[in-house]
């Protein structure tokens, strides 16, 4: 302990390319007029603080919390679904043990919030809410509802199209990542600023998860594969 | 085995207006980041989110993450020849209520000496409807002597370190208050990581 060092140098993290992450202010969502900063940003030099972050162990997480479909005493409403994947960083490391947590809305459109004012029904059988740690390759699974598309008030007519909210942590504090998972096809998308935010067309087509049949389980429940990119350190890509 | 997916990292999505169900249930928010065990000056911090109107975010969810009294992270990267706290995790989660407030309790850290030895300060990320990828942002201790030589509030234009001072409150000790003005004249500093 004693020989180490206090002026080990600090090994950064890659930032994200031009274009693949949203803008603060983007003004067809209305929400961030008022919100986003306006002033310049101060670029960081990654330090100590920044390249470590929390670390979870299984502790966080009770065994069934990836089925939200067994939640109660009876089954949810809706489409049997499951998704999986894999967390990944950006040099192609497997990031294991990174807690995963959802939320979304049930069949019809409805989250389980004190807030919500969509008149669609609840399902008393579904809270819309679960967790993971991705094992030792990096991957996760959830078992789900499929959820419904809802409308919100951004603007006239404005419907969210159907997706799942993702809360990810990583190896650092700024590998943070909240984000949502889309269904492939969604007629919606063209019209939805949350999801059009992103300038990148790529980078935008990432949130989409694919079906899958090989997940798929005959005569219960469609697969859909959503994988995740977290920020790498800045160095050489993983051998292969 | 070659990576079949494109390893541009992720793009965020907001946190949107309903992420309460799961990430700050009462189960899932972390209100005291240190434990009854934990060395260190007790300090209790309300944060206060203002939008662009000095309006309060009612729905905002703030992450923080510190190092302990020694300035010691539970992290791998942290090399630094020090004991780390028994017990100490340094992360916090809270949701503003009503008002836009919220309190969190901890310890005053320590100094961080790997790479340029910074002042003692919290890392805080903001998420909040209305903001489509998180705002970061560190809480320093207003009157902390080691202010003057902090590396990262000297990249800060003067007139604006302000910002990120947490101020004590004079009639309670131990109690500081430390706002989040996502924009406007006041507005905090926010760094791009
Ligand atoms: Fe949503």
């Amino acid at each position: 302990m004693d020989s180490v060092s206090t002026q080990v140098s600090i090994k950064p993290y890659a930032r994200p390319p031009k274009g693949s992450q949203p803008p603060l202010l983007y003004e067809p969502y209305r929400a961030t007029i008022k919100r986003a900063p306006l002033k310049p940003m101060i670029v960081l030099p990654h330090t100590l603080s920044e390249v470590t972050g929390p670390i979870f162990g299984h502790e966080k997480v009770g065994e069934k919390d990836n089925d939200l479909t067994c939640q109660y005493p009876g089954e949810p409403i809706g489409e049997r679904i499951i998704v999986s994947g894999r967390v990944l960083d950006s040099n192609g490391r497997p990031v294991p043990n990174a807690l995963i947590e959802i939320w979304q809305a049930n069949s019809a459109g409805r989250y389980r919030h004190i807030k919500e004012q969509h008149p669609a029904p609840l399902d008393p059988n579904f809270s819309g809410a679960g967790r993971t740690l991705t094992d030792e390759h990096g991957a996760y699974r959830f078992i789900t509802i499929k959820p419904g598309a809802y409308p919100w008030f951004n603007h006239y007519n404005a419907w969210r199209p159907a997706h799942i909210h993702f809360s990810v942590f990583g190896t650092a504090f700024i590998t943070r990542l909240v984000t949502q998972m889309y269904f492939p096809g969604d007629p919606l998308f063209a019209y939805d600023p949350i999801f059009q935010s992103i300038p990148d067309e790529r980078a935008r087509q990432r949130l989409i998860s694919r079906f899958d049949l090989e997940t798929t389980e005959p005569q219960w429940a469609k697969g859909f594969k959503f994988d995740i990119v977290l920020r790498g350190p800045e160095d050489t890509p993983f051998e292969t | 085995m070659k990576p079949e997916i494109d390893l541009v990292p992720t793009p965020s999505q907001t946190v949107g207006p309903f992420f309460a169900i799961e990430l700050t249930t009462d189960e899932h928010c972390i209100k005291c980041v240190a434990g009854p065990q934990a060395q260190g000056k007790r300090v209790w911090i309300t944060f206060r989110v203002l939008d662009g109107d000095g309006a309060p975010v009612n729905d905002a969810m703030l992450e923080i993450w510190q190092a302990d009294a020694n300035g010691k992270y539970k992290h791998p990267e942290d090399v630094q020849p020090k004991k780390l706290n028994a017990g100490w995790m340094g992360f916090g989660r809270i949701a503003t209520g009503e008002d836009g407030s919220c309190v969190l309790e901890t310890i005053r850290p320590g100094r961080v000496a790997q790479g340029t030895p910074q002042a003692p300060h919290l890392t805080i990320a903001v998420f909040a409807r209305g903001m489509l990828k998180p705002l970061y942002t560190r809480v320093y201790f207003a009157g902390d002597a080691a202010n003057d030589e902090d590396p990262i509030l000297r990249l800060v234009p003067a007139e604006r370190r302000e910002t990120l001072l947490a101020r004590p409150d004079p009639a309670r000790p131990g109690y500081w208050s430390f706002d989040v003005r996502l924009q406007g004249d006041q507005e905090t500093v926010f760094f791009e990581v």
